[in-house]
């Protein structure tokens, strides 16, 4: 009896130290390049250094909460890039759900060629990079962009030139706050954020694929007996669709806005920026302090600001998620 | 059943036909909407100076400039830019390809102490924003002299290949039979054995997946490039554009020129593992 169990305690003494063996890799990986980073970055939130200078006491001084009462009281820019993202992410977040789940559900109606327009929906998102933030560029330019030129073939900037003549009030509006039309885009402080907002839709195509896989597991016959109570096509989307699809758009909505948050690159290679701080985001003012200007111990201190927003949002979402995700086989 | 009378079947077939003719028609006027910017970038591409500022602007080239495309590779040394863009990616693909599947297997097959812990936890490191570790990142990377070379951009692959590739291999590693690994077992393999004789080739679908996400993340990188690399020879193909951007900026045809061949890779790979990243997506599900 003793026997037998020191051989099952070898055993499971070995099927330990090979699990570990096999998730080393990662485990080493957590604690070199994210605990360990994460408490020095903890450190440098109380201190004043460069970065560059060897660590000794001659170079970095202590601080204390200095960096976090100057954030708070005194940055002016800090509250700004807060404000651009947080307009960004409330537009692009909820309307990227939207657009996304709109597509999804074309995409799964009965139709020839779906693998064909599924790419091309698909497409924009995955060589989102460099390139096609060039390509905006281009396209938002306020003479020969194409989006403009757009604009202006279907009629839409004769519109908004009639609207802003018949609205006293809209046209008082525009010209006090010197908002062009047509909009001059990436070039305009009223425009310019719009602009970015409108790009990130084009991306739209990712959570499309996910939802279109949620889609695919809703049982057929709910349909079936919503259909024979008598409820359209709309009812049907808003009584079955959207809910079923609640658990995919839970989690979607998370990762969109820890995304959204993280915007920077748009606004680095298009505006800098740019007009008069109108897509200074969160992240490129941080890129800024750290990397510009080499104020370490501020950058981090802001990125634990970032990190904190971030978890405060998600927490928010996860404790709303009660209210409105619905999980199969729940009593409501 | 009287002529004025339409039943429920007739009813429901034309209504079904008007939704038909809706929905492809809604679909037609996205896709449209979704190409245009390509084809605005691709006509843009072939003009010349005076065809990208015509105005009014033109929806085609009068005459086509393909040698805008040789001239936007040559006029800053593109050749290097690639070079070190497919040096890093072939690196990373590796490393996080092999990492990853290894972790995985521990975390999908394997029974150790704290796994299921552990799990949760590399599950939550895909919420953490990467600014956070962004800082002493670089100062460790300068501390050991790294800065302005490819390795800090390469080396942190090597390290289980980030909480989604893992995720997403364990759970493929969860779908194929257990009854063929123990088969092996009952023959005397080894873990490592199984893992490499078995289920990495059972798995190449899911193998083939994270590859090509591997690659196009790291082709597409720009913040790891901008804040590591300084000196051009070092540059990877984010980075020139760049470059070209400061330099050519106003020349938006050799801009988009140069853009548009930095997109041919991504777009073969995209094109030849279309179908596995639509399993991939649904592997995941991604319910949270």
């Amino acid at each position: 009896m003793a026997r037998k169990n020191k051989i099952r305690e070898r055993y499971r003494w070995h099927e330990n130290v090979q699990g570990y063996l096999f998730a080393a890799p990662w485990l080493l990986g957590f604690a070199l390049f994210l605990v360990g980073p994460m408490l020095f970055s903890m450190t440098l939130c109380v201190v004043k250094w460069n970065g560059i200078t060897p660590i000794s006491p001659d170079n970095i001084d202590f601080v204390g909460l200095a960096h976090f009462k100057k954030i708070f009281t005194e940055d002016n820019y800090f509250w700004t890039s807060l404000y651009n993202t947080a307009f960004y992410s409330l537009f692009s977040v909820p309307l990227g759900i939207c657009t996304s789940l709109f597509l999804a559900t074309l995409l799964n109606a009965k139709i020839r060629g779906i693998s064909i327009y599924r790419t091309i929906f698909y497409l924009p998102k995955v060589i989102a990079g460099v390139a096609t933030i060039m390509m905006w560029f281009w396209i938002f330019n306020p003479e020969f962009g194409g989006f403009n030129v757009v604009l202006r073939k279907i009629g839409i900037v004769a519109l908004g030139d009639g609207l802003l003549e018949h609205i006293p009030a809209l046209g008082a509006f525009f010209e006090r706050n010197q908002i062009t039309w047509p909009p001059a885009w990436l070039a305009d402080e009223f425009w310019a954020k719009p602009a970015l907002i409108i790009m990130s839709l084009w991306g739209a195509g990712g959570g499309m694929l996910i939802y279109l896989a949620g889609l695919q597991n809703i049982p057929a016959h709910l349909y079936e007996v919503a259909e024979l109570d008598g409820a359209g096509r709309i009812r049907q989307f808003f009584v079955i669709t959207v809910p079923m699809l609640t658990p995919t758009i839970f989690f979607n909505l998370i990762m969109s806005i820890i995304g959204s948050f993280q915007v920077f690159a748009q606004s680095f290679l298009m505006t800098d920026g740019g007009p008069n701080n109108a897509t200074l985001f969160y992240v490129l003012y941080l890129f800024r302090k750290a990397f510009q200007q080499f104020e370490m111990g501020y950058a981090s201190a802001l990125a634990w600001i970032l990190f904190a927003i971030i978890m405060a949002l998600t927490m928010v979402v996860l404790k709303s998620s009660k209210l409105w995700v619905y999980y199969e086989g729940e009593k409501r | 059943m009287s002529a004025g009378h339409v039943s429920f079947w007739q009813r429901r077939s034309t209504q079904d036909r008007v939704w038909k003719i809706l929905t492809i028609s809604l679909l037609c006027l996205l896709a449209l909407v979704f190409v245009a910017p390509f084809y605005w970038s691709l006509i843009a591409s072939v003009s010349d100076l005076d065809g990208v500022y015509a105005s009014p602007p033109r929806f085609w080239p009068e005459k086509l400039h393909l040698d805008n495309y040789p001239r936007a590779m040559t006029v800053l040394p593109f050749h290097i830019f690639v070079f070190n863009s497919f040096y890093v990616c072939i690196c990373c693909v590796t490393g996080q390809v092999l990492s990853a599947c290894l972790v995985a297997y521990a975390f999908a097959r394997m029974r150790w102490a704290g796994r299921d812990v552990w799990f949760v936890i590399m599950l939550s490191t895909m919420m953490l924003p990467k600014q956070v570790t962004m800082i002493p990142h670089y100062i460790i990377f300068l501390n050991l002299g790294w800065v302005n070379t490819l390795k800090p951009l390469i080396v942190p692959s090597f390290f289980g290949g980030g909480a989604f590739f893992i995720f997403l291999m364990r759970q493929f590693f969860k779908t194929i039979p257990l009854e063929l690994e123990e088969a092996a077992r009952l023959d005397g393999c080894s873990n490592f054995r199984i893992f490499w004789d078995i289920m990495l080739p059972l798995s190449a679908p899911a193998v083939a997946t994270i590859s090509v996400m591997s690659f196009i993340a790291h082709w597409q990188d720009f913040m790891g490039p901008l804040i590591y690399l300084s000196s051009f020879e070092k540059y990877t193909v984010s980075m020139g554009l760049r470059m070209f951007q400061s330099i050519y900026g106003s020349f938006p045809h050799y801009m988009l020129a140069a853009s548009n061949i930095t997109l041919i890779p991504v777009l073969i790979l995209f094109f030849l593992a279309q179908k596995y990243f639509v399993q991939g997506i649904v592997l995941t599900g991604m319910k949270g």
